[in-house]
């Protein structure tokens, strides 16, 4: 495995391979010297195009903790670039002798672009394209669940049989649609619950029930998991839905809804959250709410898809 | 070269075999044993007049780098045209006489195609003001067709006023039908791949409620109105139900909506990207349809250059657009021939008579007999090539590259003279 540019590239097999990798990193991180000398001397670069301080930080501990030489290269500021910039600053980067290339983007299918056009023979690791895919992040999610429903049973295991919701912004959400490919891999039922302003006009490539109502997914599906999504305001503005205050109402989770979950029921959010919008604090702070330790995953998981793409003891490229 | 020659045991559109004798630039007889200095053996080839694509993209003045009028008529004869009508979306915008003029003077010069000049329907292609048409029409270079193609003329007052205006001057508006609200920031067909890919979405509702407005505005005023690039299968319909109605519409396809479709976006290569959308595998079917059928008049190239800059780079950073001129011929025979629908003869309408007839293009389009100018394309329809990314136009944007296409231009005949001989562009074009 060369690259990983979508939550598509990940057979059942191959993911489970990354958690059961990430298990062990997690180990490290338990560590008082938290470090491996797996990566030392590869030099992988942060390339980010779009402000993501929590994505980048975890890349970077990941990174460093595997012993890499980390170069972070932002160039926000340049949404507007024209497509000279990406490939130049590939080319540029691809003449330092990058070993891997983190990239997150605002323009979907830039990480595919970037590993597809020749500008540079480094892996290709995607942070983030558009609204297209997040596929680590779809990874550290199946890991906090799988950590949460097998504890230190996880090893080997998918998420058969699971019940997830994945609720808010479909359409615009590359979190949505790597988990989407990611979980469905794993075994679980996906349900897509939103305003129909924000779920794909034709989902029918999507293997995903679709909801409209949280109050008739939560009262009809036995759900395992809801995963809320980030509401942006400036979707508001484009009349996809009439006011924060409506939109929390009605697709808000809140601990009323909570009370409707099972015990064993996680909520989930990928961050940064805006607690009164789609999550209320008490859902937020609630023992049920994955928040934090999917943080705290992040980083072991995106060491073990360094390690799987890096350390050089695999060539086979699944893209 | 001698300007008197035999075309020998030509296949006509009809299919029976005949000499065509040319003689000073015009079809002198057409009949069997005929004979002239110079002989020329077409045995297997089919004879039909001279493409005319009443929509092509040259880019100058302003955009030379992407293609010239040179370069774009080159392609132009490469692939069988003897005349194309220049979209005004050019900098400066053809929207005044002076632009035109200056247009059509370098086709001339250029000598490889006819060249016409289509003038914007407002200034700038801003969608706000009326460009001169009346003197654009009375100009040296004669505009009848008027566009802001690349963008919609979507005030519905404005067009209106458009379609009227231009009856004083037998003109027609050609329009490029994308509501610009539906499309803000849109990257490819809306639906299930954009859905998986994470592209904005550019709807089939956003064309197809422009034509429906549009057609009832020219049956209103009792005008004609073109409708540029028909994208989807619901468009059809509309043109369908208009025509049955008396409306006087009619309706160009472009090459890549008959044979692609949008689940070559999942590359993200952005030489898929163009506007309108490559649609579904049922809008290609429905357009396929409508084109055998007549409900669509004519294919029209929206040949549209890119230099590789603007295409070599992320997606939502690409330009819209791609080549058609050197690839149409081979994929009107792929739908019309090859599928044994149709015929030689409505291939020769939907490229040569029809957009003649809607451009208001004396010379061109003309049946080939005895008097008629000698515009003529020979295609040997047996032919297969692969397509290569080597053009004579100055950008590479062909999104056909690699595949296998149907026929080959082997001679294209403009006024006479030969501007592709054996499939070789001429060395100069016709003075």
């Amino acid at each position: 495995m060369k690259n990983l540019l979508s939550a598509a590239d990940l057979t059942r097999n191959s993911a489970i391979e990354i958690l059961d990798i990430a298990e062990g990193m997690a180990g490290v991180n338990d560590r008082d010297i938290k470090k491996l000398p797996t990566l030392r001397g590869k030099t992988v670069v942060n390339l980010f195009f779009e402000d993501s301080t929590r994505t980048r930080i975890s890349f970077e501990l990941a990174e460093k903790r595997l012993s890499a030489d980390v170069i972070n290269f932002t160039a926000k500021g340049s949404s507007v670039s024209k497509g000279e910039s990406l490939k130049d600053t590939a080319q540029t980067l691809e003449a330092m002798g990058a070993d891997a290339v983190v990239i997150r983007h605002p323009s979907s299918g830039a990480a595919q672009i970037l590993a597809h056009s020749g500008w540079i023979q480094g892996s290709i690791i995607n942070a983030g394209d558009g609204t297209h895919e997040h596929p680590t992040q779809a990874l550290l999610d199946a890991y906090t669940i799988r950590k949460r429903f097998h504890g230190s049973d996880s090893v080997g295991k998918g998420l058969d049989g699971m019940k997830i919701a994945i609720v808010g912004d479909i359409l615009h959400s590359r979190v949505a649609r790597s988990n989407l490919l990611l979980l469905n891999s794993l075994g679980a039922e996906i349900h897509f619950v939103g305003p129909p302003t924000l779920i794909p006009s034709n989902p029918s490539n999507l293997n995903a029930a679709v909801h409209f109502s949280l109050d008739e997914t939560l009262a009809e599906v036995d759900l395992d998991v809801v995963m809320m999504l980030r509401i942006q305001s400036e979707r508001m503005n484009a009349s996809y839905f009439p006011s924060e205050r409506e939109y929390s109402r009605i697709w808000g989770f809140n601990a009323h809804r909570l009370s409707k979950l099972k015990d064993s029921a996680i909520v989930m959010h990928p961050g940064p959250m805006n607690r009164g919008l789609e999550i209320d604090a008490l859902t937020a702070d609630s023992k049920q709410s994955t928040v934090l330790e999917q943080v705290t995953n992040g980083v072991s998981v995106r060491m073990a898809v360094l390690y799987a793409l890096l350390s050089g003891e695999r060539n086979t490229d699944v893209i | 070269m001698s300007s008197n020659f035999v075309l020998k045991n030509v296949t006509l559109a009809a299919g029976d075999t005949r000499d065509i004798q040319v003689s000073d630039g015009i079809i002198v007889a057409v009949g069997a044993d005929l004979a002239a200095d110079e002989m020329i053996d077409c045995t297997g080839l089919v004879a039909l007049p001279g493409f005319v694509d009443l929509h092509t993209h040259l880019r100058e003045p302003g955009f030379e780098q992407s293609e010239t009028v040179l370069t774009g008529t080159q392609s132009a004869a490469l692939g069988g045209f003897t005349a194309v009508h220049a979209m005004a979306n050019t900098m400066p915008v053809a929207d005044t006489a002076g632009v035109v003029e200056q247009v059509a003077s370098l086709g001339i010069e250029a000598g490889y195609a006819e060249v016409f000049p289509i003038g914007a329907v407002t200034v700038g292609l801003e969608g706000k003001q009326l460009a001169e048409l009346g003197a654009m029409a009375n100009s040296k270079a004669q505009v009848k067709v008027f566009s802001d193609d690349g963008k919609c003329v979507h005030d519905p007052v404005i067009m209106r006023r458009a379609l009227e205006y231009v009856k004083a001057f037998d003109g027609v508006i050609a329009q490029h039908a994308q509501e610009p609200r539906l499309t803000e920031g849109a990257q490819m067909h809306e639906g299930a791949v954009s859905a998986e890919l994470g592209l904005t979405g550019w709807p089939s509702v956003a064309e197809e409620s422009i034509i429906a407005r549009d057609v009832l505005l020219a049956e209103h005023v009792d005008s004609r109105i073109h409708i540029c690039h028909l994208s989807t299968a619901g468009s059809v319909e509309i043109i369908r139900w208009a025509k049955a109605r008396g409306i006087k519409v009619t309706a160009e396809v472009t090459p890549h909506h008959l044979l692609l479709t949008d689940e070559l976006v999942r590359s993200y290569d952005s030489v898929y990207k163009v506007n309108p959308p490559l649609r579904t595998a049922k809008d290609v079917e429905a357009l396929r349809e409508a084109l055998i059928d007549g409900t669509i008049d004519i294919i029209a190239t929206d040949h549209a250059p890119h230099p590789i800059e603007s295409k070599d780079c992320e997606w939502n950073a690409a330009a819209f657009g791609m080549l058609g001129l050197e690839t149409a011929a081979s994929i009107a025979q792929d739908v019309l021939i090859e599928s044994g629908k149709s015929s030689w003869a409505r291939l020769a309408e939907v490229l040569s008579s029809a957009p003649a007839r809607i451009g208001g293009d004396a010379n061109q389009g003309q049946i080939i007999q005895a008097g008629s100018v000698a515009n003529i394309v020979l295609i040997d329809p047996k032919a297969r090539r692969k397509v290569v990314a080597d053009s004579a136009s100055k950008s590479k944007n062909s999104p056909y590259v690699g595949l296998e296409l149907p026929g080959r231009v082997v001679h294209t005949i403009f006024k006479g003279y030969f501007t592709v001989r054996d499939s070789q562009l001429a060395q100069r074009g016709h003075h």
